[in-house]
């Protein structure tokens, strides 16, 4: 019988310890699968782990897809400190993309270094307004913004195909659904020559670092922390959870509408139907693996971004199917998130001990 | 650099003591490595299957000669790129990118790497080591509009569209011109699904069709669900990119069946020979990229009739897209004695007159 | 009017799916477990049901493997939420990207197969009764299962004495514990439960509504379940009105642009979300009322003090 003892404090040495025991055991598991699949384990895990970032090329690669990851994942966190449910992300993030690279289609000759600015302030907007559609209907009609923001979803994205499709079509693109290539001083331009690495990489750090200032030094941050422990008390003291609700939303909007952007300002350079993969439904898992905190939200999306890239050389090397490589990132999430419990968990074994252990 | 890389990672494998899974094989011959960028999982039994069929073909052609990798259900969007540059960086001397929308990837890839050829699948955008593919699909359509107009009762086709591209709508068209040919008094209905693969919406729309009188069921989405539909209601259809007979054994006539072996097969020889150039490819019927699944369950006049307009499209006596052409507003689009140009098909977003539906713009 | 029939036909094959997942998860959820992994579920419920299905030719065995297979990638959930007490949210995701991934895996060996549809009711004469007949017993098993699923579940929270402990579990883990029941087990329960029927959701899709298998064929409708049991704010009566909502407004989409209605289709395709926000909204717009069904403890750990 497994039984798990509550830890008077958080185990400083389990908040590092732990996701290292949980890569370890997905290395046996992980191995253990693909050699059942007739497949060198070991080269198998090097291709997943080591190969993606074994040059400069890879390692802006990593950046590229943590970039979107992170800066969503920061914003949403702090929705979920406050029980805020935004699991719409990947709308706000469409719209951003709509309304900032609308800017850049409407000034689609423009060469003025105010382009870009005005695109990210646009952007932001676009994202922050899409999201106060479910803050309002949460703090106005009491609508569960799990169900609002994640219909939204789907009516941003047909949205955007609406746009592609039809009045933003590149009138020089024969028809094709996809809008002229953004002009040069509407992309992000390039921080390490040779690889994909733009600008908004520099955002992501510095929304880290804003997203732990917040969190750890601000007023706001200490109702967040307060909210999310004991929601009760936080009622008792005051702290008005419709503020909460709106302030939360618009932040994690407004991050996921400048992801958007960076998205298509970067890598793509123009508006097409797709413009993520899901960015704003695996933010979600990011924010939890970064335990809601913005560092750990760094690394966890470094971590994501980092079993997608090994999914591809996976089969690009080793002709693994991608199904395969959706089940061992499932099998890492599994023990990412189990091994977690370790920080604030002590694990025994065997019958409850009835004499001693009385809480 | 490419071919360092190659050794390095060959000696790594070695070193790792690769055993298993003719790892071995590989190192013998210098295989010519040839990659391969789907859309969608392999798994999908449409576009992307099919293309995956293509590959096959090589490697069961070529055998030891060839070496190849796909990468399947790859985003079109920024990941597209770093797919498409680890293939050529990892060794790959011909990268087939088989979605429109990896083009732009494609194109920027290219030109790093000078000396890797690649091909791209219904785009417009070329470069010296960028050759673009593409299948006349619609002249299966044609053959498929011939057989509608035979066989339709009450005279309306149910139209099962993904996207209003202009590959679909080229579709509509020529389907139309054919079916008209033989009885100008049928009509189209048509659903957009907004997908080109979710099969419980693509069998709604087909039903919604069959409910407003749709007699004859047309798709140009990827899952064999319209044409179940089809069977169970007891109508006909048409299967799409691949032979459905066996989703449909009593409804499917025919299906317009893509077919890459005989293209992947001739590129990836030219390769070999040293003969391989940037070209704009765009096959149909008469080459056999484009290829007409059985006639069934229809008179054998009506197969017949089929069997010589097939004919007569590969030998080019039949010209579907001849003058005069008037597009819905009256305005004529192709004179009387020309043939519309491929330009004007590639980005046809325009309906023919006749047609009683808006086209959304 | 001929085409009134059919359309209330396809708008129920459309809904079974959905409220199958949906029914499943509300039980869950009304035992304060959060589980987001739907779709995972329901795509390995779907080849499950297939495959089996597909092999022995036997469509009863098919849907139970479709149940067993659900139940089992929700013991995963369940044992890394309740026993390791995981967060529910983010293990929830990753059990979607691992259905995803394990469902094409197994069946990629069944990419076009053809097997024959979920036979219908079909009772002679009764049948042949207009309207009524075809849509009231013209239907295949798991529909009248899905609907008597949601009738029982109704019962089943307000009637009996173990839908009480399940709804005091959910709204007060820690006072239904101090009265002695046990948490754990009564949620590992729910969790199975909801597992199971977002397996027989999968399976209605690749068994009955089109028979076939392919790699994501779900499409979505395990996120559009989770929807609903919001909608129905977690109540099984409303779950229907929701799943038949959402599939009605669906189909009628489709019928308009059939009929030739002058619209773009992405806004068409956009109604069946924007009806089902304005209809959520309505309904909220009384407080009380959702705050009573609402799970006070949906989505947090629970550790049995001993």
């Amino acid at each position: 019988m497994i039984r798990l003892e509550p830890r008077r404090q958080h185990s400083q040495k389990m908040v590092y310890l732990s996701p290292l025991l949980a890569i370890f055991l997905t290395l046996i598991t992980g191995g253990i699968i693909f050699a059942f699949m007739g497949k060198d384990p070991i080269e198998a895990l090097y291709t997943f782990f080591i190969m993606p970032i074994n040059n400069a090329y890879g390692v802006g690669e990593l950046f590229v897809k943590a970039t979107p990851l992170v800066i969503i994942a920061v914003g949403l966190a702090m929705g979920f400190r406050a029980n805020v449910w935004n699991i719409g992300a990947e709308g706000q993030l469409t719209m951003g993309a709509i309304f900032g690279g609308g800017l850049a289609l409407a000034f689609y000759d423009s060469t003025s270094m105010f382009l870009l600015p005005g695109m990210f302030i646009l952007a932001a907007l676009g994202g922050a307004m899409w999201a106060a559609i479910p803050a309002w209907l949460r703090t106005r009609f009491n609508a569960n913004e799990i169900l609002t923001s994640l219909m939204l979803t789907y009516v941003a994205t047909l949205i955007l195909s609406y746009l592609v499709y039809g009045p933003w079509r590149n009138p020089e693109g024969f028809s094709f659904p996809e809008s002229r290539p953004f002009p040069d001083a509407a992309l992000l331009p390039i921080i390490y020559d040779g690889t994909r690495v733009h600008l908004g990489a520099v955002f992501a750090l510095l929304i880290v670092a804003g997203g732990w200032v917040l969190l750890t030094k601000s007023v706001v941050g200490f109702q967040l922390r307060v909210v999310g422990q004991a929601p009760q008390a936080a009622r008792h003291v005051g702290f008005r959870q419709k503020r909460m609700v709106w302030f939360t939303l618009l932040l994690s909007g407004g991050l996921s509408g400048l992801a958007g952007l960076f998205e298509v300002a970067g890598p793509i350079g123009q508006l097409q139907p797709s413009i993520s993969p899901g960015y704003g439904f695996t933010a979600i898992i990011v924010a939890f693996l970064g335990r809601l905190h913005p560092i750990g939200i760094l690394f966890a999306g470094l971590v994501m971004a980092l079993t997608y890239l090994g999914g591809e050389l996976a089969q690009i090397g080793l002709g693994l199917p991608s199904a395969v490589t959706g089940l061992f990132q499932g099998i890492l999430l599994f023990f990412l998130l189990a091994c977690d419990v370790l920080t604030k968990y002590r694990v025994r074994f065997g019958a409850v001990n009835k004499s001693g252990e009385a809480a | 650099m490419k071919a360092r890389f190659m050794k390095r990672t060959a000696a790594a494998l070695a070193a790792v003591g690769a055993l298993a899974l003719g790892m071995g094989a590989a190192q013998a011959a210098d295989p010519l490595k040839v990659g391969f960028v789907y859309v969608g999982p392999v798994g999908d039994f449409g576009y992307s299957y099919q293309h995956d069929q293509g590959r096959k073909a090589v490697e069961e052609k070529f055998g030891d000669k060839v070496k190849t990798t796909f990468v399947e259900s790859v985003p079109e969007g920024a990941d597209a790129e770093r797919v498409i540059r680890q293939l050529a960086q990892t060794g790959n001397d011909l990268i087939f990118t088989t979605s429109f929308g990896f083009m732009n990837p494609t194109i920027k890839v290219a030109k790093q790497f000078p000396n890797v050829k690649f091909e791209h699948a219904t785009g417009y955008k070329r470069a010296d080591n960028v050759a673009t593919y593409a299948a006349r699909f619609y002249e299966g359509r044609y053959v498929a509009g011939v057989i509608a107009g035979k066989m339709t009762k009450s005279n309306i086709i149910g139209y099962v569209g993904s996207f209003p591209i202009p590959e679909v709508v080229r579709g509509i068209n020529s389907f139309m011109r054919g079916a008209w040919s033989v009885n100008p008094d049928v009509k189209v209905k048509i659903v957009w699904v907004n997908s080109w693969y979710d099969p419980g919406k693509e069998g709604d729309a087909a039903k919604a069709l069959i409910d407003q009188g749709a007699d004859i069921m047309v798709q140009h989405t990827d899952s064999p669900a319209p044409l179940q539909v089809a069977e169970n209601r007891g109508i006909k259809g048409f299967g799409q990119a691949s032979d459905m007979i066996k989703f449909a054994p009593k409804a499917q006539m025919t299906a317009i069946v893509d077919h890459w072996d005989k293209y992947y097969i001739d590129r990836v020889q030219a390769v070999m020979d040293g003969t391989w150039k940037s070209e704009d490819t765009w096959d149909g019927l008469k080459e056999g990229m484009v290829h007409m699944a059985p006639f069934t369950n229809m008179p054998d006049d009506v197969a017949a009739l089929a069997k010589e307009t097939e004919d007569k499209i590969a030998s080019g006596d039949i010209k579907i897209f001849a003058g005069p052409i008037y597009d819905q507003a009256g305005e004529l689009r192709v004179k009387e004695g020309e043939v519309a140009p491929d330009e004007m098909l590639l980005g046809m977003d325009w309906y023919i007159k006749g047609i009683d539906a808006e086209l959304p713009k | 009017m001929d085409w009134i029939v059919p359309f209330i036909l396809t708008v129920i094959t459309a809904s079974t799916p959905l409220l199958l997942a949906a029914t499943g998860e509300l039980i869950t959820e009304k035992s304060g477990v959060l589980n987001l992994g739907v779709e995972g579920m329901m795509l390995i419920g779907a080849i499950a049901g297939f495959a089996i299905t597909a092999s022995t030719g036997s469509a009863t065995l098919g849907i139970m493997a479709a149940a067993l297979a659900g139940m089992a990638t929700s013991l995963v959930f369940a044992f890394l939420t309740l026993t390791l007490m995981a967060n529910q949210v983010a293990t929830g995701l990753a059990l979607t990207i691992f259905g995803v991934g394990i469902s094409a895996l197994v069946g990629s060996g069944f990419v076009g197969f053809a097997i024959d549809p979920l036979p219908a009711l079909n009772i002679p004469v009764i049948r042949d009764i207009p309207v009524i007949g075809p849509i009231l017993f013209g239907q295949d098993f798991l529909v009248y299962f899905s609907i008597f699923m949601v009738l029982a579940s109704g019962w089943f929270l307000t009637r009996t004495r173990a839908g009480l402990i399940l709804k005091a579990v959910g709204d007060s883990h820690d006072s239904a514990h101090a009265i002695g029941y046990n948490v754990i087990r009564i949620r590992y329960m729910a969790t199975l439960f909801g597992g199971a029927m977002s397996g027989l959701g999968g399976a209605y899709l690749s068994l009955a509504y089109t028979p076939m298998w392919a790699e994501n064929m779900t499409a979505g409708r395990g996120w559009i379940a989770l929807a609903l049991v919001v909608f129905a704010t977690w109540r099984p009566g409303r779950l229907l009105g929701g799943a038949y909502m959402f599939g009605c407004i669906s189909v009628l989409q489709l019928h308009a642009q059939s009929a030739g209605i002058n619209v773009p289709s992405q806004f068409m395709s956009m109604l069946p979300y924007l009806a089902t926000v304005v209809v959520l909204v309505i309904i909220s717009s009384d407080y009380t009322k959702i705050r009573l069904n609402a799970p006070a403890c949906i989505g947090k750990a629970f550790r049995p003090a001993q």
